[in-house]
């Protein structure tokens, strides 16, 4: 008999939104220590040139300074994946934005006074701006000691004197053979500029060197044991020394994830003799300093036969990493295993590069290369689809991937993974697909549909771990104590909820604290992927069991009742055969205590883990192996309004469905559905990094970089939730977190060829683009 | 130095500071109102948005000399005595906050609007917020809160709000 959920499924609303609708949610923005001293940044003017000389004697002497660093003293090579990156740059800039000098003095306005004092002398490199050119053998080298760099082995393979980062391989069957033989044939190219994540909170982290060798970090991040892990091993100091907070985020869509201003803070602090360090960057630093999504130039491939069966694809992905590569190498590897989308092809063919340019260097962002992969695919789709006269929705059913295929990895699809089919069909119903959009009542408004698919799986380690531990409280409720971070998602309260299911005691009763503290809670690898609620929701399973096992044995005795004959309910233990003689938790939490005053047991603390299943490395030479723990499919349909005398689109519908596996929480699943398809609006229509051809940033800060307003949502959005349930997710649910903003923009690119016969392949859709391209259609020149 | 005289959620402050001091750093780093947020500094994000005589503005612009003799509201005063009031329990409702770090900002542009316009068309309340950016909602639920707040404000004439002479 299956039990009736009371909370897991249930619209509960999010525990922190009280502290945050009052004001009283604390940020690390907002974290002030005594003694806490301010930093500003001197940063790089230009995108490649040797650091001849820094003069920062006058800012030394400035009263109120406490510390100025440059890269000179601290030889330290950081990151996750890729260790190429220094705290400040060292002999050369790699590009513009990039600091140079750090001060740390009592006041911003002293620290921002001093950087004014300092001067630094560059001699001018050459510059490599487009990753296509600096993958020739003749480009300047943005990282001449590539071959030096340490990196996850066997993972990733960097091109030694070269500025390709990594290269990920995907191959499946003949794809040459293939495509020669295939009826009809399709080569197309696209591209997607580099965009911000734009947290509304910028990134932020206080430190303080401790006595000892020890240090504590409060910093805005999505990645509290990453951090710890990391700055443990680049200041060779035992990970039990290095404590690290994460209040309140303001948002990170995975900006925030790996290591950020931490370094940076810590080693300040050290040289300011201990005092505690904010380092809080800029709006404008958040542009050009803080990493950025990757751009992507992409060409794909396709054959098909006349009956619209894809028998070959190929994709190339010429990723522009910037400066570093740290995470870039990870979404080159995604990109690849997902290269394809969510179709059942035999002869497939992959080369995804990860190439270092004199730019913004990217990370993660929300999808995690695949909006911008899809980009290029979904189009594709469509432009097959005509070539072949068919129907776009039609040639899409006839190569989903359906149970029996297997992906371009060879793992083999089944009914668990979801059903891309019925996302596919859920918004081609709702936007009814086939039907003409009504005409505009506007004559020089026109209007059109597209459709899209999606597909994303997390993108970890093998080893992908997280830890949950479930103390028991006095009044018989529960204190969750976990280190994924809530910094907006929800995934709290979802956790919540199944403590509450599982441990059979009122909701309310169930306790997160919105602080991670290392020094407390339990590992988890980051908050990325959307993965927390996966991993995070079965360990929280498996520490509610040990909790009740260890009641179990407690109320035994006491009760003088077989183990297995006891139930729990509503925060209470029964045996099952006579309920009347229950004992509440609160009764046993802490201990039982018998009548003759004799106690048994103890505090119940319960602890439940999970690890990543069976994951592999990915063969280097074909890519095959099973690099997901779980797949997410989807769709969008919209319907578009472009006016083709300003060239802008008005979104009229979009509808969204998702195979969630199960919904946890409809009102926070639709929260981040809506959430996501608004942000990938901003991709799609305003959004994209302008640079000029010495490689300066033209367009960081709001004025000139468009994110999407209030008044820019479509006028009607639905979301369709599929429940095809996950084998091994908690209640049956996979991550969605990511997934709703991927292949908006493809939707989007493929009604605005059903409105106005014009294809679009480069991002953004903004008007100028649009305006262009119409008038040259009416007098092609 | 200038000293300047003024009233934040009701009490009095007295204040000494340098010409050059915005109001949001008056409000965070001299009265501990973290509540208000800075999400560029610069006028364009809306985070740090308070009322100054019942007047929705964004204090990273305006010098704290400037708010001598003025009333200011901040986030901190809109529940009052651990009450909360009926946009922040509409806010909570519709589930308006994700981060939570527009929050405040948003809220305070909402109050500013339902002072001034107290059954509010979707225009107005898409115009009254069109300042305030953020990057996790997509704006849906955040409208829905204002509404559900102007109507339940509307039906409900004897709430606290209504008590408070607020938003009417
Ligand atoms: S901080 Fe004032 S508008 Fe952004
Ligand atoms: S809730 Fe995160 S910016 Fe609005």
């Amino acid at each position: 008999m299956t039990r009736e959920l009371s909370y897991v499924g249930k619209p509960i609303p999010r525990a922190d939104a009280i502290d945050k609708v009052t004001g009283s949610a604390s940020y690390t923005h907002d974290l002030c220590l005594p003694g806490m001293l301010h930093t500003a940044l001197v940063l790089s003017p230009h995108a490649s040139a040797r650091i001849v000389a820094i003069d920062s004697q006058n800012a030394e002497a400035l009263p109120g300074v406490r510390a100025v660093l440059t890269g000179r003293g601290l030889c330290y090579q950081l990151g996750l994946y890729m260790q190429d990156k220094c705290i400040l740059a060292r002999d050369v800039v790699r590009y513009q934005g990039e600091a140079v000098v750090a001060i740390a003095a009592d006041t911003l306005d002293i620290a921002k006074a001093a950087c004014q004092l300092v001067e630094v002398q560059y001699d001018l490199l050459p510059t490599v701006l487009d990753p296509r050119e600096a993958m020739d053998a003749s480009a300047h080298l943005v990282h001449p000691d590539l071959h030096t760099y340490e990196h996850m082995e066997g993972v990733f393979f960097p091109k030694a004197h070269t500025n390709i980062a990594h290269h990920q391989k995907i191959r499946k069957g003949s794809f040459d053979q293939a495509f020669e033989g295939a009826d009809s044939t399709l080569t197309a190219s696209f591209y997607n500029p580099p965009v911000q994540h734009v947290p509304m909170e910028t990134h932020v982290s206080v430190a303080q060197a401790l006595p000892g060798k020890r240090m504590e970090i409060w910093t805005s991040s999505q990645s509290p044991y990453t951090v710890r892990h990391l700055m443990s091993v680049c200041f060779d100091l035992p990970h039990a020394h290095v404590r690290v907070h994460v209040p309140y985020v303001g948002g990170g869509f995975g900006g925030k994830a790996g290591l950020g201003l931490e370094p940076l803070a810590y080693v300040l602090s050290r040289a300011a003799g201990g005092r505690p360090v904010k380092v809080a960057a800029t709006r404008e630093q958040e542009f050009n300093t803080l990493p950025s999504r990757q751009g992507l130039h992409s060409t794909i491939e396709i054959g098909a036969s006349r009956d619209g069966k894809i028998v070959a694809l190929k994709s190339t992905y010429v990723w522009d990493a910037g400066a570093y590569a740290d995470y870039g190498v990870n979404i080159g590897r995604a990109a690849a295993y997902s290269g394809a989308g969510p179709y059942s092809i035999d002869n497939c063919w992959i080369d995804s590069f990860v190439v270092y340019t004199n730019k913004i260097f990217g990370t993660a962002y929300r999808g995690f290369g695949h909006l911008e992969i899809l980009w290029g695919i979904e189009r594709a789709m469509d432009l097959m689809a005509r070539r072949l006269g068919m129907d776009p929705a039609e040639f899409r059913r006839r190569n989903l991937l359906k149970d029996g295929d297997t992906t371009i990895t060879g793992e083999a699809f089944t009914s668990g993974h979801g059903n891309p089919l019925q996302c596919l069909e859920s918004v081609a119903e709702a936007i009814d697909w086939g039907t003409p959009s009504e005409p505009s009542v506007d004559s020089y408004k026109v209007r059109g549909k597209g459709l899209a698919m999606l597909h994303k799986a997390p993108a970890m380690p093998t080893y992908t771990s997280c830890a949950v531990v479930i103390k028991l409280d006095e009044d018989g409720g529960g204190d969750i104590l976990v280190s994924g971070v809530d910094y907006g998602q929800g995934t709290y309260t979802v956790l919540r909820q199944i403590a509450a299911e599982e441990l059979r005691i009122p909701i309310e009763k169930i306790h997160i604290t919105w602080e991670c503290d290392t020094a407390f809670s339990p590992y988890d690898w980051q908050t990325v992927a959307s993965r927390f609620a996966y991993m995070g929701g079965n360990a929280v399973i498996q520490a509610a069991a040990d909790c009740l096992e260890q009641i179990r044995s407690v109320a035994s005795q006491a009760l003088n009742v077989a183990p297995e004959d006891l139930d729990f309910e509503d925060g209470v233990v029964f045996p099952k055969s006579d309920p009347t003689r229950g004992i509440p938790y609160s009764k046993l939490t802490l201990g039982y205590t018998f009548a003759n005053g004799n106690s048994i047991g103890g505090p119940i603390i319960g602890h439940g883990r999970f690890i990543a299943k069976g994951l592999t490395h990915l063969d280097p030479e074909t890519g095959q192996g099973l690099p997901a723990q779980y797949w997410t499919y989807g769709a969008h349909a919209v319907e578009i309004e472009v006016d083709t005398q300003t060239g802008e689109i008005e979104i009229l519908n979009i509808v969204t469905a998702l195979d969630a596996g199960k919904v946890l929480n409809p009102k926070l699943c639709i929260g981040q559905v809506v959430g996501g398809v608004v942000q990938g609006l901003g991709s799609a229509l305003w959004e994209g990094f302008v640079f000029d051809a010495k490689g300066r940033f033209l367009n960081a800060g709001f004025v000139d970089y468009k994110i999407p307003t209030a008044k820019d949502i479509p006028r009607h959005m639905q979301q369709i939730l599929l429940e095809n349930p996950q084998p091994g997710g908690p209640y049956g649910a996979r991550g969605v977190a990511e997934h709703p903003m991927i292949s908006v923009p493809s939707a989007i690119g493929n009604a605005l060829y059903d409105a106005l016969g014009i294809e679009f392949n480069t991002l953004p859709l903004n008007y100028e683009r649009i305006l262009t391209r119409i008038k040259e259609k009416v007098e092609p020149s | 130095m200038h000293t300047i005289r003024f009233t934040v959620n009701g009490h009095v402050e007295q204040a000494t500071v340098p010409a050059t001091m915005t109001l949001l750093d008056l409000l965070r780093d001299r009265l501990a109102l973290t509540g208000t947020k800075e999400g560029c500094g610069i006028g364009e994000c809306g985070a740090c948005t308070v009322l100054l005589n019942g007047n929705p503005i964004t204090s990273c612009l305006m010098l704290a000399v400037e708010a001598d003799g003025s009333d200011i509201e901040t986030i901190e005063g809109e529940a009052i005595g651990g009450e909360l009031s009926v946009l922040q329990q509409a806010f909570i409702d519709e589930g308006a906050t994700q981060c939570g770090f527009c929050t405040p900002g948003m809220i305070m542009s909402a109050r500013g609007l339902l002072n001034r316009i107290p059954d509010p068309s979707h225009e107005e309340i898409i115009e009254a917020i069109a300042g305030n950016l953020c990057r996790c909602t997509g704006y849906e639920a955040i409208i829905s809160a204002i509404q559900l707040a102007a109507a339940r404000l509307s039906q409900d004439i004897g709430s606290r709000d209504a008590q408070e002479g607020r938003a009417r």
